[in-house]
């Protein structure tokens, strides 16, 4: 109850304003200031190494471009009004009563991105989708819905950020997976946030028989916080999901990250795998993996170092096994940084800032499966630059 | 290179090195024996410098330097390298890119990595998972990066088949050569004058004998240098008598 009265309090502080912005026809004509906080949320405003690029400011769709046929790419208005059989893909997997959150972006919709890869289609190179908030103490009340149809295959970074100067507001977004019979989805979300912003992603997603989904998520700079649980359900026979999170907490930001995979489909299988660092913020790493089914296998992973700061780390791993003969494990750690491994690098002529930056490298260092190489090394620079300010 | 004077020191409120005095002149290689406990590992941690290893008493200078105040990688600069016996792992890290880190140039790290039969491993994370051999390795091809003046080894033999022994003692042996000007062959970042090596060699075995040149041994015991000698009648007397007879000549 308390819960939702905070909740409330969260959308009332931001709501009102409605902000509306041109289109953008270039995107070479963004400014640098603009284009250097995409990148650090993993967009290209080159646009180069991506087969469609989606970019949302505040309400307002400001460019949409697809290079590659068989994929469809526009805001969730123009979706609608597209297709009409979409109102059977809207508020499914996520309902509207949800909580207060859901309610808004219900309410009060500022578009959002509909993504499809057709039938058989795979992206070459990654879609990129942005969603910026421009104006300071708004709110961005987005719904996504991505579709990946029988076969394809389907790439997508997303990339969330402030504008240079935009201290708060808030970003709801509603998003809407399925992943149909054979197709994969990758799906990388990385947030680039400030101070003030409180962030509501509320997701959920459906895989179908041989589907897999992979779910990327990073965070490494400063935001007030954000809450999101994203929920897979691998209803199909032999479908796969992978959900990794790289968390970085500086002092002030609150983060409460999780996970959920149920399996329910004959011989599934799901990991989460979650790398969380403190330098003074507040993380919660949660986890839940519910087994429906005899035979499915699935793994929940949380290691968490705590830096100088005076930050905490809360695990918070669950398991629920409803079925004979199935295998669900989980091992979570938190702690520092083993002083023995700083030693050996010292030993090798690294001075202890160095060895301790080295080893918080490797930390967040998971082998994310999905990423084109590209984009690890951007997500490297990201934690080598939010290494050289926080930590 | 290094001398070591009355050296006595401390692990967790454990004396386990007491009244060592050592002097391992310009290019010459010492060999450390003694039962295990007896504090040899102890002995090279203090001169790399470990901060657990709490000096109580007495002095260690490296090239006439007072290092026994000065922290690890200070140690590393000046020239002491070290290859340990059971080092830890790095997640994360790829033994490539610490390489790198050492100082080696970025397109020569796979070239000397072959010369030691382990250019698959530079794309593993560092020592995880590593076999005995495989450790003896890594830690091999860290020194060749880094291009000590002074060179630990912890026994590098043990858990090391005798196939690869060849390859470890050969390493050993050539890292332990005299360098002409330019020094570092990958690893040019400094232009060194000619410069002799040293080395101090743990070992229980003594297989490394067979590859490197050792000019002195000595026996510790019970955190004291018991006795200094040709290594190889030390490790003749050691297999036929055992350590009792060091005890002996410290008591005497």
């Amino acid at each position: 109850m308390s819960d939702s009265i905070d909740n409330k309090k969260i959308v009332d502080r931001f709501a009102g304003e409605k902000r509306e912005h041109s289109y953008i026809e270039d995107l070479d004509s963004v400014s640098t200031a603009d284009k250097e906080r995409m990148r650090l949320a993993g967009i290209d405003t080159t646009t180069r190494e991506r087969s469609a690029t989606y970019l949302q400011k505040d309400h307002s769709l400001v460019h949409c471009n697809v290079t590659q046929e068989g994929l469809e790419v526009m805001d969730i208005k123009t979706a609608l009004e597209t297709h009409g059989w979409l109102n059977e893909y809207v508020w499914r997997l996520v309902k509207p009563d949800k909580d207060e959150f859901t309610k808004q972006a219900d309410e009060v919709p500022h578009l959002g991105y509909f993504i499809r890869a057709l039938p058989g289609v795979k992206s070459l190179s990654p879609v990129q989708a942005c969603l910026y908030l421009a104006t300071d103490s708004i709110s961005q009340n987005v719904h996504n819905i991505i579709i990946a149809e029988e076969g394809s295959n389907l790439h997508i970074i997303t990339g969330c950020s402030t504008a240079p100067g935009v201290a708060s507001g808030l970003h709801i977004g509603v998003s809407e997976f399925y992943v149909k019979k054979g197709a994969t989805v990758s799906f990388t979300m990385i947030h680039n946030w400030s101070e003030g912003v409180v962030v509501r992603p509320r997701s959920s997603i459906r895989v179908e028989e041989n589907g897999r989904f992979i779910n990327n998520y990073i965070v490494l700079n400063p935001v007030e916080s954000i809450q999101m649980y994203p929920s897979t359900h691998l209803v199909g026979d032999n479908a796969v999901t992978s959900l990794n999170s790289i968390l970085v907490a500086p002092k002030g930001s609150h983060l409460d990250i999780g996970g959920r995979a149920v399996l329910s489909g004959k011989n599934t299988r799901a990991e989460i795998i979650a790398r969380a660092i403190t330098t003074g913020g507040t993380i919660y790493s949660r986890g839940q993996i519910v087994g429906e089914v005899p035979g499915v296998k699935a793994h929940l992973e949380c290691k968490g170092l705590i830096l100088e700061g005076g930050g905490s780390i809360i695990a918070i791993p669950e398991l629920e096994g409803r079925a004979e003969d199935l295998e669900l494990s989980h091992e979570a750690a938190v702690g520092r940084i083993n002083q023995s491994e700083i030693n050996y690098l010292m030993a090798r002529g690294l001075t202890e800032d160095e060895a301790v930056g080295v080893i918080v490298r490797g930390f967040l260092h998971v082998d994310i499966e999905g990423l084109p190489p590209e984009l690890k090394e951007e997500i490297s620079r990201n934690i080598q630059k939010s290494q050289k300010e926080y930590l | 290179m290094l001398h070591i004077e009355d050296l006595k020191v401390q692990i967790e409120g454990r004396v386990v090195l007491d009244g060592v005095n050592l002097d391992v002149p310009e290019g010459k290689t010492h060999v450390l024996f003694g039962p295990n406990g007896s504090g040899k590992t102890s002995l090279l941690m203090t001169i790399m410098g470990f901060e657990e290893y709490k000096v109580l008493r007495g002095k260690i200078y490296f090239r006439g330097e007072d290092i026994t105040g000065l922290p690890i990688h200070e140690r590393a600069k000046l020239g002491i390298g070290m290859s340990f016996q059971r080092p830890p792992s790095v997640d994360g890290l790829k033994l490539g890119e610490l390489i790198h880190l050492i100082g080696c140039e970025e397109d020569k790290v796979e070239e000397i990595a072959s010369e030691i039969k382990f250019e698959h491993f530079l794309n593993r994370d560092v020592n995880v998972g590593f076999s005995g051999g495989e450790i003896k390795r890594s830690e091999l091809l860290q020194l060749m990066a880094q291009q000590p003046d002074l060179l630990l080894f912890d026994e590098p033999e043990s858990g090391v088949d005798l196939e690869s022994i060849v390859l470890i003692g050969k390493t050993i042996s050539d890292l332990l050569k005299e360098r002409d000007g330019g020094g570092r062959r990958y690893c040019l970042k400094k232009e060194r004058e000619k410069r002799k090596r040293s080395g101090l060699i743990i070992t229980h075995t003594g297989h490394i004998l067979d590859y490197v040149d050792a000019d002195e041994g000595h026996v510790i015991y019970n955190g004291r240098i018991a006795c200094e000698a040709n290594p190889r009648e030390i490790l003749r007397e050691i297999s036929a008598n055992g350590y009792e007879e060091c005890l002996r000549c410290l008591t005497q």
